[in-house]
């Protein structure tokens, strides 16, 4: 559930990426990646193959930026020669001289210049936009296709030792976080930095102390962030800290609704609920406030800079010092200042947290991979089904040995019952001969091969799996059982359904074969399903199989179809079987008894009852029993 | 959305002093450009340095009452949204339980799970915004009109001529990337779909050798979603240099027009200043404005969800007056009951009757949708009868109320759930008051004390959220000690020794006879040997009764019984 829901986020803003405002990410406590600066250094190494246009963005970047400082500057002219007129035309009035007109032809030059470079300025930062709407995508796109294809070549290990949320995230939520950073942050930053050094260069052409005193409001920018940083990484651990004790409470007692129902304890429930509701609130308010404050204090001191120049401006208009124009170009790079101080922080932030992402996409990337099929593997053309296992040992963990020493030689046709309680660790034994998992030491042959010998292709398609958690995709009935053979036709699919006793009830659906399965594909039976994989298993006419005939939730007619089904696969072929029914299992040339993921007995029906062993045991309560119970209820 | 505000009613007065504290800052914050024209057109004209430096102080005096305002205000409305998230969960969370299983069902748990944190979370995001720039936004702009024609009013119609250009770019982007923003959700979860799909079938892929294609399968959703990301952002790439381009040459509009009327001698130049100070302003606030247009929508659809919620109706709900049900210790009877799940065309349970007196065992047997938990819900009355009535001790469970009924109930569902806690929480989760005896002795019925004795912590031994650190055999024991300690006078049994051994399962149901003696049980069961010596065996058949009698009886009589058999049992046994 929790990992279904991680990905269920809600889509990314339309402007500045993230929600919350330009302050929205100040003060939130920030992910951080154990290796900045190497996994940044990677990080940016995918831009490589796209650095013409990445360097371009940038050039563009740049540029737009500049254009647009400019502007004020120039425009400051206009505005200082219309002054000029202006106190020409007083003191024309005062002499009582004729008026003199306005520099209209100058000033006329000057609007012109500055459309020019407003809509060079546009022009450049839309390009550098429209480009790397293509270089961040594509980059996002290559590393997500990067990682599902080493996704391909990991050992099963990795996957078993992780929950599929996890991997999940990373592919979701962590190329969310980059893709966005590439596409706004990367280039928010360039233009931002620009734009401070741009308007500090402006604004000491104009005047130097003017800049000095803007400038002196630096540290109070640095100050106020860091002091309100400070306070809230306290307020928002709290708030997150309560929000994860409330999303657990919720979900629990949501999954568990039906029993909080039966057992009357809806009002505990709510209880609790809002004694946790009641904390995330404090803490929220507090988080959200002291966030929420950055903004008006840096308003503030951007005001204190616009305050201090209008009246030093002013002062020293008075001696002739600044020209008026030059007060108000100084007043729109102050207020153009407080912007880009701001972003600063905040991407630095961003990028912080996309470093951490993109780390653990690269962890994932370096994960060791399954060793890789040897120049000269082979491909047995018509495999008879012959495995014998030598000397085999096995453990998942080195420090607890699974299985030691095994032997096993099964002929061509043979059944192999595997028995066990449940959790006995049955998968192991697909996992070795798939080679899903490597062996310690000794050796698996087939037909004679050892399987490390084998293409894993040409292995693994001498195998068939009807196992007990049937996965089928989101798809039609026809398109999931064809995924047995590549290349099947309708007719083969039909035939393959046909013998698994499956024709029937996919007629009986609405859309027959074009029936497409949901999600959890629950919209067919349980039964239903196994019957699917076994078509799926048949139209792949493998020569090993591997069967669980587990049938539990399943309605007991289905269950004789898919036992006939089941009994008709296995006909001539080898199959290694995790046995319920005591009929194959008597019947099985060779019964393994597990028990806690290792091969604890092995022989057949008879050998094992002479042992009187565990098997025996198990067969006594388990099959014999059923005529013992009748004093219990 | 505006819906959902109904329940800021507590805080109205808050916002009423938010809006009155963010007026004030917005014009401390339009104030200053008309302080800064006074400083040029009579401080500089006059060479007047007292003067300039009085203004100064004003400004300053101006900004800092602004600034506090915007504090007390963000204090204020911090209070305000927060605390309407927690108004929302509480209702949402206090209606889903309320919801009966027909209504939970109708949702699902997932999203009920994302309505209740996510979607609220949402909201209140929104809501602050809403309560910040929402606000300022519109004042700003109202204001900024204002003062600018106070600074002069022909130099207005250049602001009428850019706003609406201004609205005309934001309208058409909108119009194209919108739709687009629409698609990008759903090619996510595409993708995410097939990479859960890979995670989940990565045995059978390899075992099928389809790696090739379903690498291609995620390679076409990964395309797919790259292209629809870079139209979104070309789209969207025109929206800031638009917006800057209109705003610069909005200002340079201001300057060649504003030289006229000084020259004119209409205007004064400190006002030319303010006046292109204000169109900024307004112009900024416009585009805040739109910002939050786009992100309202997004909450929208939460708000939407939420009301969804809240606005369900419930279709169970206690009787006005409810009957107590007298002492007759758990007699259960259905009488004609018919059932169907709302929306399906056949009916789950169809004229059913019989009846289960305190002492009897009966046993449920049948297929997958036969209608097996069907039958046990209505006991409980997790859903309600379409026909016919259920009745407890001689009277209809929709006239008592729902947890005097399941006060008398011990139910142990198909799917084991434990809540985290310790396992002695979990078992008393049935009674809380029980005793350490009544604990050690329910544990000891469902062959749980074994394994509880062999944790280190015992009783109070940590389970982990959904149980996660118990095994499923483990699990369904304790979630039959939970129903054990409450001793009910009906035991309901959902196919609850699934995930034990035989020799536990056998075990646990003969320690279970002496316990439930002089209760009315019910087992329902997949396999014959746990049900056959059953008082009785009610046989069920897509949602009929084709058989009801003993294992002997049944064996005579009743078709699909005997098909049951015959699949579980080899021939001797049946013999």
């Amino acid at each position: 559930m929790s990992e279904e829901r991680k990905v269920d986020k809600p889509q990314q803003g339309v402007f500045g990426g993230r929600s919350g405002g330009p302050a929205g990410s100040l003060g939130k406590p920030v992910e951080k990646a154990k290796d900045f600066k190497g996994t940044l250094f990677r990080l940016l190494s995918y831009l490589k193959p796209q650095r013409t246009r990445f360097i371009t963005v940038f050039i563009f970047a740049i540029l737009g930026t500049i254009f647009s400082i400019v502007g004020p500057k120039i425009m400051s002219k206009a505005i200082t020669k219309i002054a000029e007129g202006f106190g020409a035309k007083m003191m024309a009035l005062k002499m009582h001289q004729p008026i003199p007109s306005m520099d209209f032809t100058y000033i006329g030059q000057i609007v012109l210049i500055l459309l020019g470079l407003y809509l060079i300025s546009a022009v450049f930062s839309y390009l550098q936009q429209y480009i790397m709407a293509g270089v961040a995508q594509k980059t996002v796109y290559n590393m997500r296709k990067e990682v599902d294809e080493k996704l391909a070549r990991l050992p099963l290990k990795f996957f078993d030792a992780r929950t599929h949320g996890e991997i999940l995230s990373r592919v979701t939520n962590d190329f969310d976080n980059i893709s966005t950073t590439l596409q706004q942050s990367l280039t928010q930053l360039i233009t931002s930095i620009v734009t401070i050094l741009g308007v500090v260069v402006m604004m000491l052409s104009i005047s130097p102390l003017l800049t000095l005193i803007v400038i002196l409001t630096l540290p109070l920018y640095v100050a106020v962030t860091m002091n309100i940083a400070k306070h809230s990484q306290k307020n928002f651990a709290a708030q997150q800290k309560s929000l994860g004790q409330l999303n657990g409470h919720v979900e629990e007692m949501y999954t568990g609704h039906r029993i909080v129902k039966a057992y009357g304890r809806e009002d505990e429930s709510i209880t609790t609920f809002n004694a946790i509701n009641e904390q995330l609130y404090t803490a929220g308010y507090k988080a959200q406030f002291i966030s929420g404050i950055i903004m008006p204090l840096m308003r503030f001191v951007g005001n204190l800079g616009y305050v201090i120049v209008c009246v030093v401006g002013g002062i020293f208009a008075t001696r002739g010092a600044i020209t008026i124009g030059d007060i108000l170009a100084f007043i729109q790079y102050s207020r153009q200042f407080t912007m880009p101080i701001v972003q600063t922080a905040n991407i630095a932030n961003i990028i912080q947290s996309t470093v951490a992402s993109a780390e653990r996409v690269f962890e994932l990337l370096d994960e060791s991979e399954e060793l890789p099929d040897s120049a000269d593997a082979k491909v047995i053309a018509f495999p008879k089904g012959e495995v014998r296992f030598e000397n085999v040992d096995f453990s998942y963990k080195e420090e607890e040995p699974l299985i030691k020493n095994m032997n096993i030689d099964v002929k061509q046709g043979h059944t192999i019952a595997i028995v066990g309680p449940t959790g006995a660790g049955k998968t192991t034994l697909v996992n070795l001969l798939m080679r899903f998992y490597e062996i310690g030491a000794g050796k698996i042959t087939i037909d004679g091969v050892d399987i490390r010998d084998i293409k894993r292709g040409s292995l693994r398609s001498m195998f068939g799996m009807v196992l007990q958690d049937t996965w089928l995709f989101n798809g039609t009935i026809m398109e999931n059982i064809a995924y047995g053979r590549e290349g099947a036709t309708e007719e083969e699919v039909i035939q393959a359904t046909r013998a698994a006793h499956a024709h029937h009830f996919i007629k009986t659906l609405p859309d027959g074969y074009n029936t497409i399965l949901n999600e959890e594909a629950s919209n067919i039976s349980q039964g239903q399903k196994q019957l699917l994989t076994i078509a799926r298993a048949i139209l792949a006419d493998p020569s090993i199989l591997i069967l669980d005939e587990a049938t539990s939730s399943v309605d007991s007619r289905t269950e004789v179809y898919i036992q006939k089904a089941m009994t008709e696969l296995m006909n001539g072929r080898t199959s290694f079987v995790i046995a319920h029914r005591l009929s194959t299992i008597r019947d099985a040339e060779l019964i393994l008894v597990m028990n806690k993921g290792s091969i604890i007995e092995m022989g057949n029906h008879n050998d094992l009852l002479a042992q009187n062993g565990f098997y025996a045991d198990l067969y006594n309560s388990q099959f014999a029993g059923a005529n013992l119970e009748n004093d219990v209820v | 959305m505006l819906k959902l505000y109904r329940f800021l009613k507590q805080y109205s007065l808050y916002i009423a002093v938010i809006i009155v504290f963010l007026f004030a800052q917005v014009l401390s914050d339009l104030y200053l450009p008309t302080l800064m024209a006074d400083i040029v057109d009579k401080g500089l004209a006059n060479q007047d340095i007292n003067y300039i430096l009085k203004i100064g102080g004003f400004m300053l005096l101006i900004a800092a009452g602004g600034t506090l305002c915007a504090i007390m205000a963000t204090y204020l409305s911090s209070k305000t949204a927060v605390g309407f998230g927690k108004i929302l969960r509480e209702k949402i969370f206090a209606k889903v339980e309320s919801f009966s299983l027909h209504e939970f069902d109708k949702f699902g748990t997932a999203t009920l799970i994302t309505r209740t944190t996510n979607d609220v979370t949402q909201i209140q995001q929104v809501s602050v915004l809403i309560l910040s720039m929402m606000i300022t936004a519109p004042l700003t702009c109202i204001g900024g009109v204002i003062m600018a024609l106070q600074q002069d009013r022909s130099l207005a119609w250049v602001l009428v001529v850019t706003i609406p250009i201004l609205f005309l770019v934001i309208g058409m982007t909108l119009k194209r990337g919108l739709p687009l923003f629409k698609v990008m959700q759903e090619k996510i979860d595409k993708l995410n779909l097939v990479l859960r799909e890979k995670l989940t079938g990565i045995r059978v892929v390899r075992a099928f050798n389809r790696i090739e294609k379903e690498r291609v399968r995620f390679d076409d959703a990964n395309a797919d979603l790259m292209d629809n990301a870079v139209k979104v952002n070309i789209i969207m790439a025109v929206l800031m240099p638009a917006m800057m381009l209109i705003m610069n040459l909005t200002t340079v509009a201001l300057v060649w027009f504003g030289a006229l009327r000084i020259e004119d001698g209409s205007m004064q130049i400190g006002s030319l200043l303010a006046f292109i100070q204000y169109a900024t302003q307004i112009l900024f606030s416009l585009l805040m404005l739109v910002m939050l247009f786009i992100m309202v929508p997004r909450a929208q659809v939460s708000a939407v969800r939420i009301n969804e919620v809240l606005e369900a109706n419930l279709d169970i709900i206690d009787p006005e007056k409810s009957n107590t049900a007298n002492n007759e210790g758990g007699f259960v009877e259905f009488k004609e009951v018919s059932f169907r799940y709302p929306g399906a065309d056949q009916p789950a349970l169809n004229k059913i009757t019989f009846s289960a007196k305190p002492g009897e065992l009966t046993a449920i047997i049948g297929g997958t949708g036969s209608g097996k938990s069907t039958l046990v819900n209505l006991i409980t009355r997790f859903y309600d009868v379409e026909n016919g009535s259920v009745l407890v001790d001689g009277v209809d469970v929709r006239e008592m109320s729902q947890k005097a009924l399941r006060a008398k109930i011990g139910f142990v569902p198909q799917k084991t759930v434990l809540f985290s806690g310790t396992i002695a929480e979990n078992i008393k989760y049935g009674k809380e008051n029980a005793t350490m005896e009544e604990l050690e002795q329910a544990a000891r019925v469902a062959q749980a004390t074994e394994f509880v004795s062999g944790l280190e912590a015992g009783f109070d031994h940590h389970i982990a959220q959904g149980g996660t650190n118990v095994s499923g055999g483990q699990k369904q024991r304790l979630s039959i000690a939970r129903a054990l300690i409450r001793k009910p006078e009906i035991y309901i049994f959902d196919d609850s020794f699934s995930a034990l051994d035989f020799k536990t399962s056998a075990k646990l149901r003969a320690a279970l006879k002496p316990e439930v003696l002089d209760a009315t049980v019910f087992i329902i069961a997949q396999s014959v040997s746990t049900v056959r010596d059953a008082d009785r065996i009610i046989v069920l058949d897509d949602g009929q009764i084709s058989g009801m009698g003993t294992h002997k009886e049944l064996l005579n009589t009743c078709k699909v019984y005997r098909e049951i058999v015959a699949s579980q049992l080899s021939e001797e046994e049946l013999a």
